[in-house]
């Protein structure tokens, strides 16, 4: 039996699919949202550091599934490795309901103005797609302040004479300040930096019916045991089932967009939880899976009018894969740094994210979360034999006495850096799967090391005996902060989606995820992905006619 | 913020898993002996590298039924190993927190695919250990341990590799998956056991 036509088909209930479900639902439309994953809850919150979404030897615990959704890895050198979502070099997120923002960090950073007009500000690079967003800020500032509000967001960013122009303060206050902060703060005062309180999607007070942080010691990669770190899966799709105009089915692994003879979209075909192939019927599809996923899922729409896939016309979906290239440095003090009071990352500045001499951009610098002991390996210093009681005494003196800096470098694209679709693997269901090859642009390792020295210093300054640095390698970035492979812009020569994020190519396909995103700042990329969900979906819902959109 | 994403993997080790410097510059080794050095020669000369990958598929060594995949002589092999990696001080060691138990354990579960690499990387440890000082690795004294240990991160880097994580895993990592019997790494590095907050029970006694 044929499902019920609806007005919306969404594939992926991450964070910028969760928002666009919600918004559409809300205005009357109905609405379809699917998700190869399951619907964690609080109640799956077993802290096993060995088997979360940041340290997977034992295995990605919110998805995707090992055994079923193999990639292809290219390697610099050109070999080629099938690889399953724990390995690395994989590029993996979290398959699940809320997607990244089930079990991330939630750092809920504002670009910057320049973080929109990268080309403008610092010129062309060579061998870089560097550009600007069609967008500037100021047309994402109001959706920032709404993603703020509506899904909540602690800190205080008001120290901050870097900060884009805002309206409205953030509705939680910071939560208190843990011990690293006090060894941070006044350090990089006596620097003549400006330290303020990292903003998180983390309630610090009730808020929007759910409590507040009890500051464990499991945060990024675990399920929030008192569900009080927030993602979409709390917050706008639950908003968007209680309208009844939406009916969200986990399990469900699309396969394609489908198309008209004429090119346009009508659905979407899925694989069910029972591995049955459904079509389900559309007057708009909208693809948020995610820079890998979503290319992919574009790459894999075969039609007359579009052998090469969908809004691909000149070859641009699946280019310029990006993330970000953390890079900072650990130091070693000879009092305790380590309180136990999570999350750990509480302390940033943005002295460093533009205007570096010769350098094109830069990072925002944290301290990190908690490092629970076995994570605290890779912390060991490159001295430190890697075995032996020298190692153990080390791990042991070391643990409570460490703070590690990091900051998210903002890449410089590559066109070379992308998916693909593998012409020999194929997933579960027989998919072709996502090939992704290429490396970094050498300019980005640059800023890595700048980034990385200007965290060693501040370390220096706050006390620490010993210092040693973390910088990016060349290999393909992609990873939680995937990006850019279905590029945004004015010219349907050299992107895939326009300022709206609909295909250049069809007016009834969009694409609501990072991979729309030009360059992707030097800060963690979730509240952009929500505040531009917001901006899309209003413009989608202010064009929409009843049964289409105003072309 | 450093997500388990963008830098948080070492691509050099297995399983992609956030941890450990796997680069092993010379500096951080401990030098072969010249003795040893001659001695691998010779032995690599008449092939006995060879010889012990010819006895992985002569069949197993009888197991006392205690191991789910190892033989009690491997076992005994890899609780010497991660001894060496993590030795017991005024704290325990791998040995003590069981670190065997944990890698024997997944080896039967998640780590199916490492179970030829061990195989044979044990088999190369003891080959190694009889071409240099005539006995099994196990009943070598411990700066002959080491000495073996060094020469098998060379021939052998992935096993190497492979079992220096596992061995860092079941020591520091949570007991439910078989290794840091009594949170014997956890009381080393002060940290509050059992963990006092939250409303979810912690089953840390339950293996497997």
């Amino acid at each position: 039996m044929a499902l019920r036509h609806v007005n919306a088909v969404i594939v992926g209930a991450g964070a910028g699919g969760g928002v666009a479900a919600k918004e559409l639902a809300t205005a009357g439309l109905s609405v379809v949202l699917l998700e190869r994953g399951e619907w964690y809850s609080a109640a799956d919150c077993r802290k096993d550091d060995l088997f979360n979404q940041r340290t997977q030897v034992l295995g990605a615990r919110f998805g995707p599934d090992e055994e079923r959704n193999p990639r292809v890895l290219v390697e610099a050198d050109g070999r080629e490795t099938v690889v399953t979502p724990s390995d690395g070099g994989y590029s993996n997120n979290a398959a699940c309901v809320g997607g990244g923002t089930f079990s991330y960090g939630a750092m809920a950073w504002r670009y910057q103005e320049k973080d929109f007009r990268m080309r403008s500000t610092y010129g062309a690079l060579e061998g870089s797609t560097l550009d600007d967003w069609p967008i500037a800020y100021a047309d994402l500032e109001p959706y920032y302040e709404k993603a703020e509000w509506e899904l909540g967001v602690s800190g205080d960013v008001s120290a901050d004479p870097f900060k884009a122009p805002r309206r409205k303060p953030l509705p939680m206050p910071p939560l208190a300040p843990n011990r690293e902060y006090q060894i941070l703060q006044p350090a990089a005062k006596r620097l003549g930096l400006h330290p303020f309180d990292v903003p998180m999607l983390r309630n610090t007070v009730p808020y929007n019916g759910r409590g507040s942080c009890m500051r464990c010691r499991w945060c990024v990669g675990f399920a929030c045991e008192v569900n009080a770190r927030t993602g979409t899966h709390n917050t706008v799709i639950p908003a968007a089932l209680e309208t009844g105009n939406c009916e969200l089915r986990t399990g469900c692994m699309t396969r394609e967009v489908l198309l008209d003879s004429r090119g346009r979209a009508t659905g979407v075909a899925y694989f069910d939880s029972s591995d049955r192939l459904q079509e389900q019927t559309a007057d708009l599809v909208i693809v948020c899976g995610g820079a890998v996923e979503s290319a992919r899922l574009l790459l894999n729409t075969r039609h007359k009018l579009f052998p090469d896939g969908l809004g691909n016309r000149f070859g641009w979906v699946g280019r310029n894969l990006q993330s970000h290239s953390y890079s900072g440095a650990t130091g070693l003090f000879d009092n305790d740094t380590y309180d136990d009071l999570g999350p750990g990352a509480s302390i940033a500045i943005s002295d460093y994210n533009h205007g570096n001499p010769g350098l094109k951009g830069g990072a925002m610098i944290a301290n990190e979360f908690l490092r629970l002991p076995y994570q605290f390996m890779s912390q060991v210093p490159p001295w430190i034999p890697e075995w032996g009681k020298e190692h153990k005494e080390f791990v042991r003196t070391a643990f409570n006495k460490t703070i590690v800096l990091m900051g998210p470098v903002q890449e410089m694209p590559l066109a070379e850096a992308r998916v693909q679709l593998d012409p020999k693997v194929k997933d579960h269901w027989g998919i072709p799967v996502a090939r992704l090859s290429g490396t970094r642009h050498p300019h980005t390792i640059e800023i890595g090391r700048f980034i990385a020295g200007k965290a060693e210093d501040w370390l220096k300054e706050a006390g620490a005996s010993q210092t040693w640095k973390r910088a990016p390698g060349r290999s393909l970035s992609g990873g939680q902060h995937q990006a850019g492979t279905c590029r945004m812009g004015d010219d349907p020569k050299t992107s895939v989606v326009n300022r709206n994020c609909r295909l250049h190519d069809v007016d009834n396909v969009y694409v609501i995820d990072a991979s729309v995103h030009v360059t992707n700042g030097g800060f963690n990329p979730a509240l952009t992905i929500l505040a531009n969900a917001y901006r899309t979906s209003a413009i989608l819902l202010n064009d929409w006619k009843g049964s289409k959109v105003r072309s | 913020m450093m997500a388990a994403g963008p830098e948080g993997v070492n691509k050099s080790l297995p399983n992609g898993h956030a941890t450990g410097v796997a680069s092993s510059p010379d500096s951080r080794k401990t030098r072969l002996s010249p003795q040893l050095q001659l001695r691998r020669r010779t032995l690599l000369g008449a092939g006995l590298f060879a010889a012990a990958g010819a006895a992985v598929s002569c069949g197993r060594a009888k197991s006392t039924g205690e191991w789910r995949y190892f033989t009690d002589d491997e076992a005994r092999t890899v609780d010497a190993i991660a001894a060496q990696f993590i030795p017991a001080d005024a704290d325990p060691g791998a040995k003590e927190a069981g670190v065997v138990h944990y890698i024997d354990i997944q080896l039967s579960k998640r780590f199916k695919k490492h179970r030829a690499v061990y195989r044979e990387g044990l088999a190369t440890v003891d080959a190694i250990s009889r071409a240099s000082f005539g006995k099994r690795f196990v009943d070598l004294a411990d700066a002959q341990q080491v000495e073996v240990l060094n020469s098998t991160e060379e021939h052998s880097k992935v096993f190497f590799s492979l079992i220096l994580s596992h061995t860092r895993q079941g020591f520091y990592g949570d007991p439910r998956h078989g290794g840091n019997r009594n949170r014997a790494s956890w009381r080393m590095l002060r940290l509050a056991t059992p963990p006092v907050r939250g409303r979810q029970h912690y089953d840390n006694e339950r293996v497997g």
